[in-house]
């Protein structure tokens, strides 16, 4: 296997870890709440 | 003259649909509330569009680094990193709506300018300090008496929210109109930057301010989706380099974290020396690479 490879399926893995983690933490909770109200800051208001 | 659509045009016209398909949210002045809002999309597009059926990831990083709970996003940044190892800078060129809008304002017919050499290296440089400043340092650092931080990028420099949810969302309700002031301005002043300058230079936005970007740059070598350039058919014409509005040094790093894989070189090469690479694949030939090229 080349290196570019390894590094490739590392970084993968890390990224599954990182969303598994991230969903039981009770991430995605915070995203959705944000997203699924307007955002101020973002359209400019406040 | 007739002018022929590329297929990159489709497929962004149709990510474009896709990502923003509330359609009747346009209509009616409001925001998508549904669960799908949990999921991530890959290109910059903002979750206060009427239209948008997913997650902005720069938005959706500040926001959990700016609660309470969180001084790190495994999840955003976890899907962050899968998008960039498996589409990488491809995703700027293909599914951003934000880069279409720009490759838009570039057709119109106004004379092109080209950034000096080192002024254009210099800016570059800009959009890792957005990404480290206004995305991660100050909402993870900066916070009220609550312990709340604010969305740094989106509220100061972000030109798609304001395109894709300030301008829509605006026009529909005279209560945000009243409650627009010296922020909106701002953004507005910022977004009419950007636009102009779209015009006259080749996607400024995604070269020197987009967060997303600079993030899926730092993938460019290890992506699954890159480029090639076969040494042995390579005549060192430049023809590649002089096409590439990207201004990638083709022939010294064609997979240079500055490359989005729009392929717009792959048909300017007289001698076809360049091609898109898949994995371990080359996409034109479609057998597995031998090893002795770099891709």
């Amino acid at each position: 296997m080349k290196k570019v490879d390894l590094m490739r399926t590392g970084l993968l893995l890390l990224a599954a870890v990182f969303v598994v983690l991230g969903v039981m933490r009770g991430e995605t909770a915070v995203v959705l709440q944000k997203a699924v109200n307007i955002c101020l800051e973002c359209i400019g208001i406040g | 003259m007739k002018r022929k659509i590329s297929k990159r045009l489709i497929i962004q016209i149709i990510s474009a649909l896709l990502f923003n398909a509330n359609f009747r949210g346009f209509a009616e002045g409001r925001i998508y509330t549904g669960k799908l809002k949990t999921l991530c999309v890959p290109g910059l597009n903002c979750y206060s569009c009427p239209g948008a059926l997913g997650s902005c990831p720069i938005g959706s990083l500040q926001a959990v680094l700016s609660g309470r709970k969180h001084n790190f996003s495994f999840y955003v940044i976890g899907v962050l990193i899968f998008f960039g190892v498996v589409l990488g800078r491809l995703i700027c060129a293909f599914l951003c709506l934000f880069g279409l809008v720009q490759d838009l304002l570039y057709k119109i017919p106004v004379p092109k300018l080209k950034i000096p050499k080192k002024a254009d290296k210099l800016l570059r440089w800009l959009k890792y300090l957005v990404l480290l400043v206004l995305v991660i340092a100050l909402p993870t650092f900066v916070s009220n008496q609550f312990g709340i931080g604010e969305p740094w990028f989106c509220k100061w420099l972000c030109p798609a929210g304001t395109l894709e949810g300030g301008l829509p969302l605006l026009a529909g309700s005279e209560n945000l109109q009243q409650a627009a002031g010296g922020l909106f301005a701002w953004k507005l002043a910022v977004l009419i930057v950007i636009v102009l300058a779209s015009m006259f230079v080749y996607r400024p936005f995604c070269k020197y301010l987009c967060p997303l970007g600079a993030f899926y740059g730092l993938f460019s070598r290890v992506s699954i989706f890159r480029m090639k350039v076969d040494k042995e058919k390579c005549t060192l014409c430049g023809a590649c380099e002089k096409r590439c509005k990207m201004g990638v040094e083709i022939r010294k790093n064609i997979n240079s974290a500055e490359c989005i894989r729009c392929g717009e070189c792959i048909g300017s090469c007289p001698t076809g020396a360049i091609s898109r690479c898949i994995g371990g694949f080359e996409k034109n030939e479609g057998e597995k690479n031998d090893g002795r090229t770099s891709c």
